[in-house]
């Protein structure tokens, strides 16, 4: 087996570790009762699924600039674009990650 | 007359409707509430000189809303003249001129919002940026975009966020905060990388601003002038000044002179959480409205302290054989504002109430104590 074959499956396997551990960090830091690993890493975190607010986001935000060094930045955008989905979020902190 | 709905949910869109069946909304921006909706036009540039009308000070301007202990939303009718006359004196007192830009962090829909980014620039002719920055690196940029002085109107929660920022802030000519109090030493630390004053804004819906401090050096606030408190049957009441009528403060007030007060709390049914108040039996009304729950009550846990001023949780606990959690979150996501979904939400077979029939606080915070950790 050749590396490029194997190639694909890397970056994958790195967003699902990331995926993960941003669920056990947002679990932690808001104390929610469900478990990091039920998260949907494609459920909405804000409004419906998760029913996180404003607030929880702010709260997340700073986790994750603490955590990965990413200050986020709405830029005119919805403020909670970012955190459509666990899975937007891990992109959004791959992109962006100084640590 | 304006209505200013607290959340956009729709049990409260639903409320708005039966108290005011004309109800419209006026907005630049097409949104999805269910009302009729009126799209207010751009505005074409125009170098006329433009006279700003005089408004009649008895003529009532906006109807605030409190969440009554029934369910049903308790209107204030505000009028002009007391609302311009104390947010005035508010203007005066930290000292806003009328150059100064005020940056907001907060929404207009609540009295302090409504205040401090509405009503605050027709009081002092001072400019209001339209943007409403939300994370700590956005309200750094929009405050460099401003020309000083620049005034920062804010939250403790959102202050808490921006001292974790971990570049210089811009230089801030005055920052001013309410909703929840400040810590001397968030203050402190918002004075010294802000660069500037930091004055605290206590206030309610019913009465709007009454009383500030300067956090960093003083303890006591100071009332606005011909406002006075008295004591009576468990409660503060408030009178006189640019109160519409007397009314009882929803927290525990220690008057301390004729001018000064010390505060210490909410009173026990009362939930203030991020600026936005309701009470227990609210709450519970509200848990109890949804089909298939058959008892139910919304408790405060008597958690650990948690790092001020990072806002609590309130609990639930609900008998509902034939629900989820996940249903009834689902329910209550349509009937209250987000910041009061409960954390955690148990589902019993039946309350821990007691011969009465009540339900001992103790019993309530009891359920919470040994939760197992989910592996």
């Amino acid at each position: 087996m050749s590396m490029p074959e194997l190639a694909p499956t890397l970056p994958a396997a790195a967003a699902g570790a990331l995926e993960s551990e941003l669920a056990e960090l947002i679990v932690a830091a808001l104390n929610l009762d469900v478990p990091a690993a039920q998260i949907d890493p494609q459920a909405r975190l804000y409004g419906e699924g998760l029913g996180l607010d404003s607030i929880d986001i702010l709260e997340i935000a700073l986790v994750v600039s603490k955590h990965y060094g990413v200050q986020l930045r709405a830029d005119g955008a919805e403020n909670t674009q970012i955190f459509r989905s666990l899975r937007d979020l891990a992109a959004y902190v791959a992109a962006h990650r100084t640590k | 007359m304006s209505l200013l709905p607290p959340s956009h949910t729709p049990e409260v869109i639903r409320q708005l409707k039966s108290s005011a069946p004309d109800v419209f909304c006026l907005t630049d921006t097409p949104c999805d509430l269910d009302v009729p909706q009126v799209h207010y036009p751009q505005l074409p540039r125009t170098e006329r000189p433009w006279r700003v009308p005089a408004i009649d000070a008895a003529s009532t301007v906006a109807l605030v809303f409190t969440s009554g202990s029934t369910g049903v939303p308790v209107p204030h009718a505000k009028t002009w003249g007391r609302l311009i006359q104390c947010v005035r004196e508010g203007a005066r007192r930290l000292e806003v001129s009328p150059a100064a830009a005020l940056l907001a962090t907060v929404p207009a829909q609540h009295m302090y919002g409504f205040e401090s980014s509405v009503l605050l620039p027709f009081a002092t002719g001072s400019a209001l940026c339209a943007e409403r920055p939300f994370y700590p690196a956005d309200v750094c940029h929009a405050l460099e975009s401003l020309p000083r002085p620049r005034v920062l109107i804010t939250t403790p929660i959102h202050l808490r966020a921006l001292m974790t920022y971990p570049d210089a802030l811009p230089a801030v000519d005055l920052i001013v905060s309410a909703t929840s109090p400040l810590s001397q030493e968030l203050a402190q630390q918002a004075e010294t990388r802000f660069q500037g004053p930091v004055r605290e804004i206590y206030g309610s819906t019913e009465t709007g601003q009454l009383a500030l401090r300067a956090s960093v050096r003083e303890q006591a606030w100071r009332l606005w002038p011909g406002i006075t408190l008295t004591p009576e049957a468990g409660c503060v009441w408030a009178r006189g000044g640019h109160l519409e009528q007397p009314t009882a403060l929803c927290d525990q007030i220690e008057p301390l002179d004729a001018e000064r007060f010390l505060l210490h709390g909410r009173l026990a049914d009362l939930v203030n959480i991020a600026g936005k108040r309701s009470s227990l039996a609210y709450l519970t009304h509200q848990l109890l409205g949804i089909p298939g729950v058959r008892d139910g009550a919304f408790f405060f846990p008597d958690a650990e302290p948690v790092p001020e001023p990072q806002r609590a949780r309130l609990a639930a606990a609900a008998v509902a054989p034939e629900l989820s959690a996940a249903d009834i979150r689902s329910a209550l996501r349509g009937r209250i504002d987000p910041v009061f979904l409960p954390r955690p939400l148990l589902l019993l077979e039946r309350l821990p109430r007691n011969s009465t029939g009540k339900l001992p606080h103790e019993a309530l915070c009891a359920l919470l104590a040994p939760r197992p950790q989910l592996p």
